[in-house]
């Protein structure tokens, strides 16, 4: 499914004399099979926006209250919102939101600690049930709980019947993860899906995540602070900042504009930091910030 | 987002009022209240609506805000109006069907009735607008400090209620992002009978706990690794203190508390 | 002298398996100390134990000669052992900053007008002074770290371990951290236990520890530790990406050192490059 919005704007505490502006006329797109990066702040505006996308937070438009507000006169009207995914119109009062949320799985920071079932098979199943318009057979409920606990590389029969309190921390958060795409949900997101990970965990869940890219869900886009993980496997990334899009690029070029990112407070990968270092000795190393590619092209210049 | 919503109602801003030490409010209110009930006459009422008019206008605290405040009351009010007006035992009957009896003794009555529960209502609520609910717990255990001495546990009694006021947004927040996890893995909490949404609450609940425990759990190693011990031997780095504004605040309230029972007496009941 | 000392210390959470295991391990007044190790590999409870939140079950603690274990001594230990936590939101007691500051100098007893120099001193030296009547809810997780840490600094303690305070921090939060933490070692004489799973942090220190299973497994100079990159892996302690680079570069026949530093490695590349081209 393709993501796209135009002219999206979201304000908290709209009649309040706190009201701020999350986003301020954004316009992005993320195509079908993108394995998308959102970058920016606490405050940015890209939780806002994520939330946006299975119906959390809504257009006001989409709202059964709404009424669309009178111009004045010689008061040009402003540009219509568009929010979709896939076929679902974002902006439409009719759209099925439960839907929506079975097709566009989303993943929490510290995603474990919304685990409360029983049993590890009871609490993935959580999600399945709900979205389900009539009664599950036991065998179906079985078979794709069994499915999305071995593609997050857990074993249903050991685990089926254990708490999921007595899991370690880096079982649970597979544990969460196989609760939300139980429903074979075409897009996933996922707030740092790594944090507070140590370095092999965050490495095994970055390998879990481009495993459900490839065999599960058809687009994964992760919001991160990493800029690493960015670099690493992402297709393209979007950068936010005060509630705007500042880039939306390939890490291969979005990187090429690191001076500019620093200036946003943001964080570079290593392969940029030194790029840049090497460019300041006079050494150009053309890469797409991998650090494979890094080292390869720094060692053809070596040969 | 539900942490923006401030724990209690409180107005940011500087003003004389908000300036003034929270123990004298807190004193202030209650003597009042007392005004209020002491009020036998239209005069002592208006002596109050006086010093609370006074007390709004050097507050910074817009009038709505305050008016909103008697929204949550409206109900109780309505209530009573509706039966004090019908039902009272007057003389000078105006208009009477089968039990109701509508009177001027009682139409009087409930007019000042009426008056004194918005002035209560408003005058408390203007105390939380312009305090906030730290100082109003170090307001609250400074006054109760007396009570030390038949073993009361101020001390504690005050720091639990500060800790509550810490984690409550903290709390807020998680419910907050538990309720959005569960939603986006279909829960539903606004359809459906009694039952069924007392059952979807469970996902949230368990969760919302544990993540409590942990708090808890985490906020006593904390406390224990800053060396806290209890009340023996600590000192207090806050302390309140009086000032020029508090002077003017309780001439203020002594005169009105003084007026309002001299007019009781001089001036004629009305009830 | 030494600030913490374990002698054969064991301890078990009592599900039989043992979270330490014969530790011997001390800490020199002033120095800067690293531990690292993956998740459950007990480098926590080393933390618990230092100042009495959790008892040995074998072995002594002992803090600048004090055993932890007698009851008597904790006051006096914990007055000299701060402890900064993983969660910058369950570490801290009141809603304005200074109050939560002050909190631990209440404890033992400072009298109040020295509780106010003390709060200056500690937001000085965390560099959060204009945060003074904050709220901690609008604080970002790195200030809130710096808050937590200014709240031990007030009680002046002669040592702080950091429990993992950077685990739940973004980049940022992180660096601002450290660079605190790297201040008050350098300038302050604080002895610090840097409890971390980054490795790049470690650098910072005089000295590694590596824990696995409960036992310390490496010990040495960080970048001593770094070279044996094949031993960390079998602990489950992956290398820093720049290390990663700089063995793959070495292996491809490029003549630069281990170094954890990027401006020390594009030099290196820089002369080898330049070498080349002459």
């Amino acid at each position: 499914m393709r993501i796209k919005a135009e002219h999206l704007s979201y304000v908290y505490n709209a009649s309040s004399p706190f009201a701020t502006h999350a986003l301020n006329d954004i316009s992005l797109t993320i195509e079908e099979g993108e394995f998308f990066g959102i970058l920016g702040h606490t405050g940015s505006g890209k939780s806002t926006f994520v939330q946006h996308l299975n119906g959390l937070l809504r257009v006001p438009s989409s709202l059964k209250k709404y009424k669309p507000k009178k111009l004045k006169k010689g008061e040009t009207p402003p540009p219509p919102t568009v929010l979709q995914v896939g076929a679902f119109d974002l902006t439409d009062k009719k759209t099925d939101f439960r839907e929506l949320r079975s097709r566009v799985g989303m993943v929490f920071q510290y995603p474990e600690y919304q685990l409360f079932a029983e049993t590890v098979a009871q609490d993935v199943a959580f999600g399945l049930k709900n979205f389900s318009k009539e009664k599950l057979t036991d065998e179906a409920v079985e078979k794709a709980v069994r499915a999305a606990l071995e593609v997050v590389g857990l074993s249903y029969d050991e685990l089926k019947d254990t708490s999921p309190f007595d899991l370690s921390g880096g079982q649970k958060r597979r544990v969460a993860i196989a609760g939300v795409i139980v429903t074979r949900p075409d897009v996933l997101v996922l707030d740092e899906p790594a944090a507070g990970l140590d370095p092999l965990g965050k490495r095994e869940i970055m390998q879990l995540l481009h495993r459900l890219h490839e065999e599960w869900c058809k687009t994964v886009v992760i919001v991160s602070h990493d800029m690493d993980e960015i670099a690493e496997n992402c297709t393209r990334a979007a950068v936010f900042s005060e509630g705007t899009v500042k880039f939306v690029l390939p890490p291969s070029e979005l990187f090429r504009h690191s001076e500019e990112l620093i200036a946003l407070g943001l964080d570079i990968p290593l392969t940029a930091k030194l790029c840049l270092a090497l460019e300041k000795r006079g050494v150009t190393v053309d890469c797409d910030f991998t650090t494979e590619d890094f080292i390869r092209r720094t060692l053809a210049l070596n040969a | 987002m539900l942490k923006d919503v401030t724990f209690g109602q409180y107005y940011p801003v500087q003003s004389f009022v908000h300036r003034m030490d929270p123990r004298l409010k807190i004193v202030f209110l209650i003597a009042f209240i007392a005004a209020i009930f002491l009020a036998k006459n239209f005069y002592g009422l208006a002596a109050c609506a006086f010093v609370f008019l006074l007390a709004l206008a050097f507050s910074g605290v817009p009038v709505r805000k305050v008016l909103r405040s008697v929204k949550g009351i409206l109900f109780i009010l309505l209530f009573t109006t509706i039966l004090n007006a019908l039902f009272y035992n007057g003389e000078t009957v105006y208009w009477s069907w089968w039990i109701i009896r509508i009177t001027k003794e009682g139409l009087i009555f409930t007019a000042f009735l009426l008056v004194r529960l918005f002035l209560l209502v408003m005058c408390s609520s203007l105390l939380t607008y312009t305090t906030t609910p730290v100082a109003l717990t170090d307001g609250i255990e400074s006054l109760l400090t007396p009570l030390k001495w038949i073993r009361f546990p101020v001390h504690e009694l005050a720091l639990i209620m500060s800790i509550a006021l810490r984690f409550i947004p903290i709390l807020m927040d998680e419910t907050e992002r538990i309720m959005n996890a569960q939603k986006a893995r279909g829960a539903d909490f606004e359809t459906g009978g009694l039952a069924k949404r007392v059952r979807a609450i469970v996902p949230i609940l368990i969760p919302l706990l544990l993540s409590a425990f942990r708090c808890a759990d985490e906020l006593g190693d904390a406390m224990e690794a800053r060396c806290y011990m209890g009340s023996k031997n600590r000192t207090k780095y806050k302390k309140l203190r009086f000032g020029w504004r508090d002077l003017i605040g309780f001439l203020l309230i002594a005169a009105l508390v003084t007026g309002v029972v001299l007019m009781g007496i001089y001036l004629g009941a009305v009830i | 002298m030494k600030a913490i000392e374990f002698k054969n210390v064991s301890f078990s959470y009592g599900s039989g398996t043992f979270a330490l295991k014969n530790i011997d391990f001390a800490v020199e007044e002033g120095e800067f100390v690293a531990v690292l190790g993956h998740n459950g590999s007990g480098k926590s409870t080393l933390a618990r134990l230092s100042n009495g939140l959790l008892e040995a079950d074998g072995g002594e603690v002992c803090v600048f000669g004090l055993p932890v274990s007698e009851r008597k001594n904790l006051f006096e230990i914990r007055k000299n052992v701060g402890i900064v936590f993983q969660n910058p939101d369950n570490q801290m007691v009141a809603s304005i900053v200074e109050d939560d500051i002050a909190f631990g100098a209440e404890n033992i007893g400072v009298p109040r007008e020295e509780i106010g120099e003390r709060i200056s001193f500690a937001l000085g030296a965390v560099g959060m002074e204009e945060y003074r009547h904050a709220t901690p809810t609008r604080l970002s997780g790195g200030q809130k770290q710096r808050i937590a840490i200014a709240g031990v600094l007030a009680i002046r303690p002669k040592v702080m371990i950091l429990d993992e305070s950077t685990a739940m921090l973004d980049p940022r939060g992180r660096r601002e951290v450290m660079q605190v933490v790297s201040r008050l070692n350098k300038e302050e004489g604080m002895t610090v236990v840097l409890i971390t799973h980054f490795m790049e942090e470690a650098l910072m220190a005089d000295r590694a520890v590596v824990m696995n299973r409960g036992a310390i497994v490496m010990e040495g100079a960080p970048a001593e530790i770094f070279e044996r990159h094949e031993e960390l892996e079998t602990y489950n302690l992956a290398l820093p990406r720049i290390g990663y680079i700089c063995n793959r570069l070495r292996e491809g026949g490029m003549a630069v050192e281990d170094t954890l530093d990027v401006n020390k490695l594009a030099e290196e590349i820089a002369q080898c490059v330049s070498k080349r081209n002459i």
